[in-house]
């Protein structure tokens, strides 16, 4: 990695972290559950290099290595995002409106 | 073709912003999280692109394996238990982060060069130590482990020597390049450190270690973008990181503790000795009391704690609230930040009861109308209500920011038995005066006083 490139990566993650920052302090408290399984859910972007892991084929340490990192990771955006979902549909106002969103007990 | 990668990744960079920006407010959250996962999706497909790719075999099967748990668990796993699964995805997406790292190690060694070694070594790090500490929280919080603090001499000597260990680990592998067998041990140190860091963390802290598991996951992904040059880690990675960061920072304030204190404090433990408390008989009421109280008051304020989630009781609490606003009673929430186990852990749970969020109200919006309030109901909730916190300048928890329920025209206190709270403190507000002790099971006593208000 070039001394160039090293600067450029970390213009991005300066930046990624003032970005960061600015957008999660503007979360509601009410919302703070449903951030930290969504930001959970984001984080497993690990996958993006979990994938390439196990399909570049060097050898059965990485590829097997690169298995179970992909499984983790998956259970990680999967099960991260529809947890997030299922909280957010039962955040609702004031109605009437029959409840819904509480399939599980 | 690789273009076409970047590109991807730029989209979902930006979708992953947007979604979380469509968090700051409950009527854009959905449609936020939707952007969210399209972004992921868009960087799963642009990924498979990949020239480095040649067999998809074990990455379909770990998508498809990965896939079926994430959803079960996702589908199955019920509200009150949101902060032991939120503990043991921390230590998926970790142990992801940890196993890329050390199959790049394995895979280029010295090659790596000093600074992707550096990247790599602190992934691992934060990897390894993040999956072992969330899996340790995940047993907490599942009473696998007892939620006390578990202590012992000499235990923080210990761990800052594991650190400096680890980090010397860390500066010898970035500056020699050693392909050899430390890099491993540095990850077992690591692995071992996360355990010993959460062992002595009582459960109430739980929101605190939470927040900061959180954290540690995202930085340990974005480390993973330095070490494989791929800037959607680092983004991603970044965000989470910082969210992790704000939300344990927030935590810590609405206890007024640093996070030194909560990581080395050993909260619960030793404090006991210290608060001698109130003494005084605390008054028992019967639910016919209860009731009538409730049936015949203006406004009604219900502050829920962790007791609330044990008993399962939120169903019971909007049952409640129903057959008093029928009655014309006034009827709010108070949430303390710190109540339950992770950050908006009770907000999760009324709204799955079906509360409507406009009824939940913060600490600050709360506090001034307790004063008008004839009768704050207490559910399972102890420190975040002890008006020890703003009175007694020696409690262990003097400075926190409290419900002020004690300001109500009376208080009824639904409690599982006389015990203390989790911090193992007296709470002077069970002997006031104007409270009431209603023990029992709380779900229990909830039905029972929708009952008794239908009859009054």
């Amino acid at each position: 990695m070039t001394t160039e490139t090293l600067i450029a990566t970390l213009y991005v993650f300066v930046l990624a972290a003032f970005l960061g920052y600015l957008v999660i302090s503007r979360v509601p408290p009410l919302l703070h559950t449903p951030l930290m399984s969504a930001t959970n859910a984001i984080s497993g972007i690990s996958l993006v290099g979990s994938i390439v892991t196990a399909g570049s084929g060097h050898g059965w340490t990485s590829t097997i290595l690169g298995f179970l990192a992909v499984t983790s990771a998956t259970i990680n955006v999967v099960g991260g995002f529809m947890i997030t979902d299922r909280m957010l549909r039962m955040f609702r106002i004031k109605t009437n409106a029959p409840a819904r969103g509480t399939h599980a007990k | 073709m690789n273009y076409l990668i970047e590109l991807a990744y730029l989209a979902a960079s930006v979708l992953f912003v947007l979604g979380l920006k469509g968090l700051s407010h409950p009527e854009t959250a959905k449609r936020g999280m939707h952007m969210a996962e399209a972004g992921m999706l868009l960087a799963v497909v642009g990924t498979l692109m990949h020239h480095e790719i040649v067999s998809y075999t074990w990455i379909i099967a770990g998508l498809l394996l990965g896939s079926t748990i994430g959803g079960a668990m996702a589908y199955w796993v019920p509200m009150t238990a949101m902060p032991q699964r939120t503990a043991l995805s921390h230590a998926f997406g970790a142990l992801a982060a940890t196993l890329v790292g050390v199959a790049e190690f394995h895979h280029q060694g010295a090659g790596l060069g000093t600074f992707k070694m550096t990247a790599v070594s602190l992934e691992v790090f934060l990897g390894a130590l993040t999956t072992t500490g969330s899996l340790l929280a995940f047993a907490k919080l599942q009473e696998l482990l007892p939620g006390k603090p578990l202590t012992y001499g000499g235990q923080n000597v210990l761990n800052l020597g594991i650190l400096a260990g680890i980090l010397g680990l860390f500066v010898y592998q970035a500056i020699t390049l050693d392909a050899g067998p430390w890099f491993y041990v540095m990850t077992g140190l690591a692995a071992a450190f996360g355990v010993l860091l959460v062992l002595p963390i009582g459960a109430a802290d739980m929101p605190v270690v939470m927040s900061l598991l959180n954290s540690y996951a995202g930085l340990a992904a974005a480390a993973t973008g330095f070490a494989i040059d791929n800037k959607v880690l680092i983004i991603a990675g970044t965000l989470d990181g910082f969210s992790g960061f704000i939300l344990s920072v927030l935590m810590c304030k609405a206890m007024n503790r640093s996070i030194t204190n909560v990581l080395f404090g050993a909260f619960g433990s030793t404090t006991t000795a210290v608060a001698a408390g109130p003494q005084g008989e605390a008054r028992e009421v019967s639910v016919d009391d209860v009731a009538v109280q409730l049936a015949y008051a203006r406004l009604v304020v219900f502050v829920p704690g962790y007791g609330m989630a044990t008993a399962q009781a939120q169903t019971a609490v909007r049952e409640l609230a129903k057959t008093l606003e029928e009655r014309g009673v006034a009827v709010k929430y108070a949430i303390h930040p710190v109540a339950g186990r992770m950050p908006g852990h009770m907000n999760v749970l009324l709204a799955e009861a079906n509360v409507p969020y406009s009824d939940l109200y913060e600490l600050e919006q709360i506090n001034p109308e307790f004063p008008d309030t004839d009768v704050a109901v207490v559910i399972g909730a102890n420190d975040v209500v002890n008006p020890d916190a703003r009175d007694n300048p020696q409690s262990p928890i003097a400075g926190m920011p409290i419900l002020e329920v004690d300001r109500a025209r009376s208080v009824v206190v639904l409690k599982r038995g006389k015990g203390k709270g989790f911090a193992g403190i007296e709470n002077p507000l069970f002997f006031k005066p104007a409270t009431g002790m209603l023990y029992g099971d709380a779900k229990d006593s909830l039905t029972k006083l929708v009952q008794a208000v239908k009859a009054t």
